[in-house]
């Protein structure tokens, strides 16, 4: 029977929940890396026993941790086994300098963004928010940082190194929103290894089609009329979270500051597929595992509220790839629950029927087996989720 | 030798328990001191001062013989008692009220 492990960062560590196919019985394992923040975890899909981790505090900076005994052991990469022998063993891997490209050749024209009082700043490395490994080596890994930039390691997460292009995207006129500017989404393409796109806090969405080398913005049909002074400007938009079903990696799926989204044609172009949503502001969006027009939201009040409408917690699916949502309710609170979802913190996994799982930010992991006809609270008092991935092991 | 006391969170991270002892060649400075612990213990580097610029984290302090260093230029001489291993160098986290 297959096993279904669950990677979730919390404010203060990392757990890991795993079960069998029935998905009732859950063993809970962590705090890993007690009292740090854990921004994202992802297993390679190579090599599930290889995940990668970013660890993150305010006091101590970034450190990338990895594991390649399924989260059983961590330690930061470039560390060699013989390091660790003996009573004086320790790690010797510093993976976790993300060095901005500054040369001549590629960096220079790019050193400044946008600041809240209208100058121009020079991007400053903060933390790593997401982790998107290789869909075919394991030791290719991307980080997606704040300041935006994406980075990339073909080491095991041992060196990184921007690919720059990407801040040529318009990198001057990108400012940083309320969560700072910060690149949460990379989606890799199945079918074709050099497209890549990923999508950053109040700038947008961008699309490389040479493996990263350059970008392009890729908002066209964004609507932004409270957040920017041309609500269709190129560039921008508070891109919340972007994914697609790996068959059909034409079709995207976005849930926007407000608005959720649709795109038939590899970002080219997008549709507004918000429908009968309660509120059509929200962090995640998830595609079942088998049904590429099935697609899950959790809708949030706001725009400074972050809770669910009417203290009920109620998942969104639709099964027409939009425009028509149903509220999944059972197993859920629909009562006095004031709790955010945040943009990384749902995932699927690929047993039939599909599994959905979602993390909030009241220490609440829930998931369901049944497709989201119905849900169960797996732990209930971890400390505030910040993201949830799903590894389907054989 | 002179004694460093870390934070919690870099004990964990460097797997050492208690104060480290470094053998510093030189002045005895919080800079001199800072480039032979991270040679000795690498994760540590970016932990307490940025990689590049050398610049202390804004919520990492210097104590020593009850006084703050923080503020201090990173090449002034540390105290004798430091120099002489009688008190060590306490690397601190930051108070995070709440």
């Amino acid at each position: 029977m297959s096993t279904i492990r669950l990677l979730v960062g919390t404010r203060k560590g990392a757990f890991i929940l795993t079960s069998d196919g029935t998905r009732k019985q859950w063993a809970v394992d962590g705090p890993h890396f007690g009292g740090w923040e854990l921004y994202h975890l992802k297993g390679s899909p190579v090599d599930p026993d290889r995940i990668y981790a970013s660890q993150t505090s305010s006091w101590f900076g970034q450190v990338i941790q990895r594991s390649d005994d399924g989260g059983k052991t961590w330690n930061p990469p470039g560390t060699r086994p013989e390091d660790l022998m003996g009573t004086d063993g320790m790690p010797k891997g510093e993976s976790n300098m993300f060095l901005y490209d500054a040369s001549e050749k590629t960096g220079k024209p790019l050193t400044t963004h946008q600041h809240y009082d209208g100058s121009q700043r020079p991007w400053e490395f903060k933390r790593v928010w997401h982790l998107e490994p290789s869909l075919t080596d394991p030791d290719t890994v991307y980080a997606g940082v704040e300041d935006a930039a994406i980075f990339k390691s073909t080491d095991g997460g041992k060196t990184w190194k921007e690919l720059a292009g990407l801040r040529s995207a318009k990198g001057q006129l990108w400012q940083p929103g309320a969560g700072g500017m910060c690149l949460h989404t990379i989606v890799l393409d199945k079918g074709n290894p050099h497209r890549i796109f990923v999508a950053i806090s109040a700038a947008g969405s961008f699309r490389s089609d040479d493996a990263g080398q350059t970008w392009r913005p890729t908002n066209n049909g964004l609507t932004s009329k409270y957040e920017l002074p041309d609500p269709d400007a190129e560039v921008g938009h508070c891109v919340h979270c972007i994914t697609m079903h790996p068959s059909r990696p034409n079709v995207l799926f976005m849930q926007k500051h407000w608005d959720v989204l649709r795109s038939d044609n590899g970002g080219e172009s997008w549709q507004e597929i918000s429908g009968n949503l309660p509120s059509d502001f929200g962090f995640p969006i998830a595609v079942h595992a088998h049904e590429p027009n099935t697609v899950f939201v959790v809708p949030i009040k706001s725009d400074s509220e972050h809770y669910p409408p009417e203290g009920r917690l109620r998942v969104y699916r639709s099964k027409t790839g939009g425009n028509e949502w149903e509220a999944l309710t059972k197993g859920l609170p629909q009562q006095d629950c004031y709790v955010n979802i945040l943009r990384d913190a749902m995932a699927v996994d690929q047993l039939d029927p599909c599994g959905i799982y979602f993390g909030t930010t009241g220490g609440q992991v829930y998931g369901s087996a049944d497709g989201g006809d119905s849900w169960t609270p797996i732990v209930r008092d971890l400390p505030a989720v910040l993201s949830v991935e799903v590894q389907t092991l054989p | 030798m002179i004694r460093v006391v870390l934070p919690q969170h870099l004990r964990t991270l460097a797997r050492v328990s208690g104060e480290v002892s470094l053998d510093i060649a030189g002045p005895v400075t919080v800079d001199s001191v800072l480039d032979v612990l991270e040679s000795h213990y690498p994760i540590l580097r970016g932990t307490i001062r940025e990689h590049v610029t050398k610049r202390r984290r804004p919520f990492i302090r210097f104590f020593a013989c009850e006084q703050d260093l923080s503020h201090e230029a990173p090449d002034t001489p540390l105290p004798e008692a430091i120099v002489a291993g009688t008190e060590p160098l306490l690397i601190v986290g930051a108070m995070a009220g709440g």
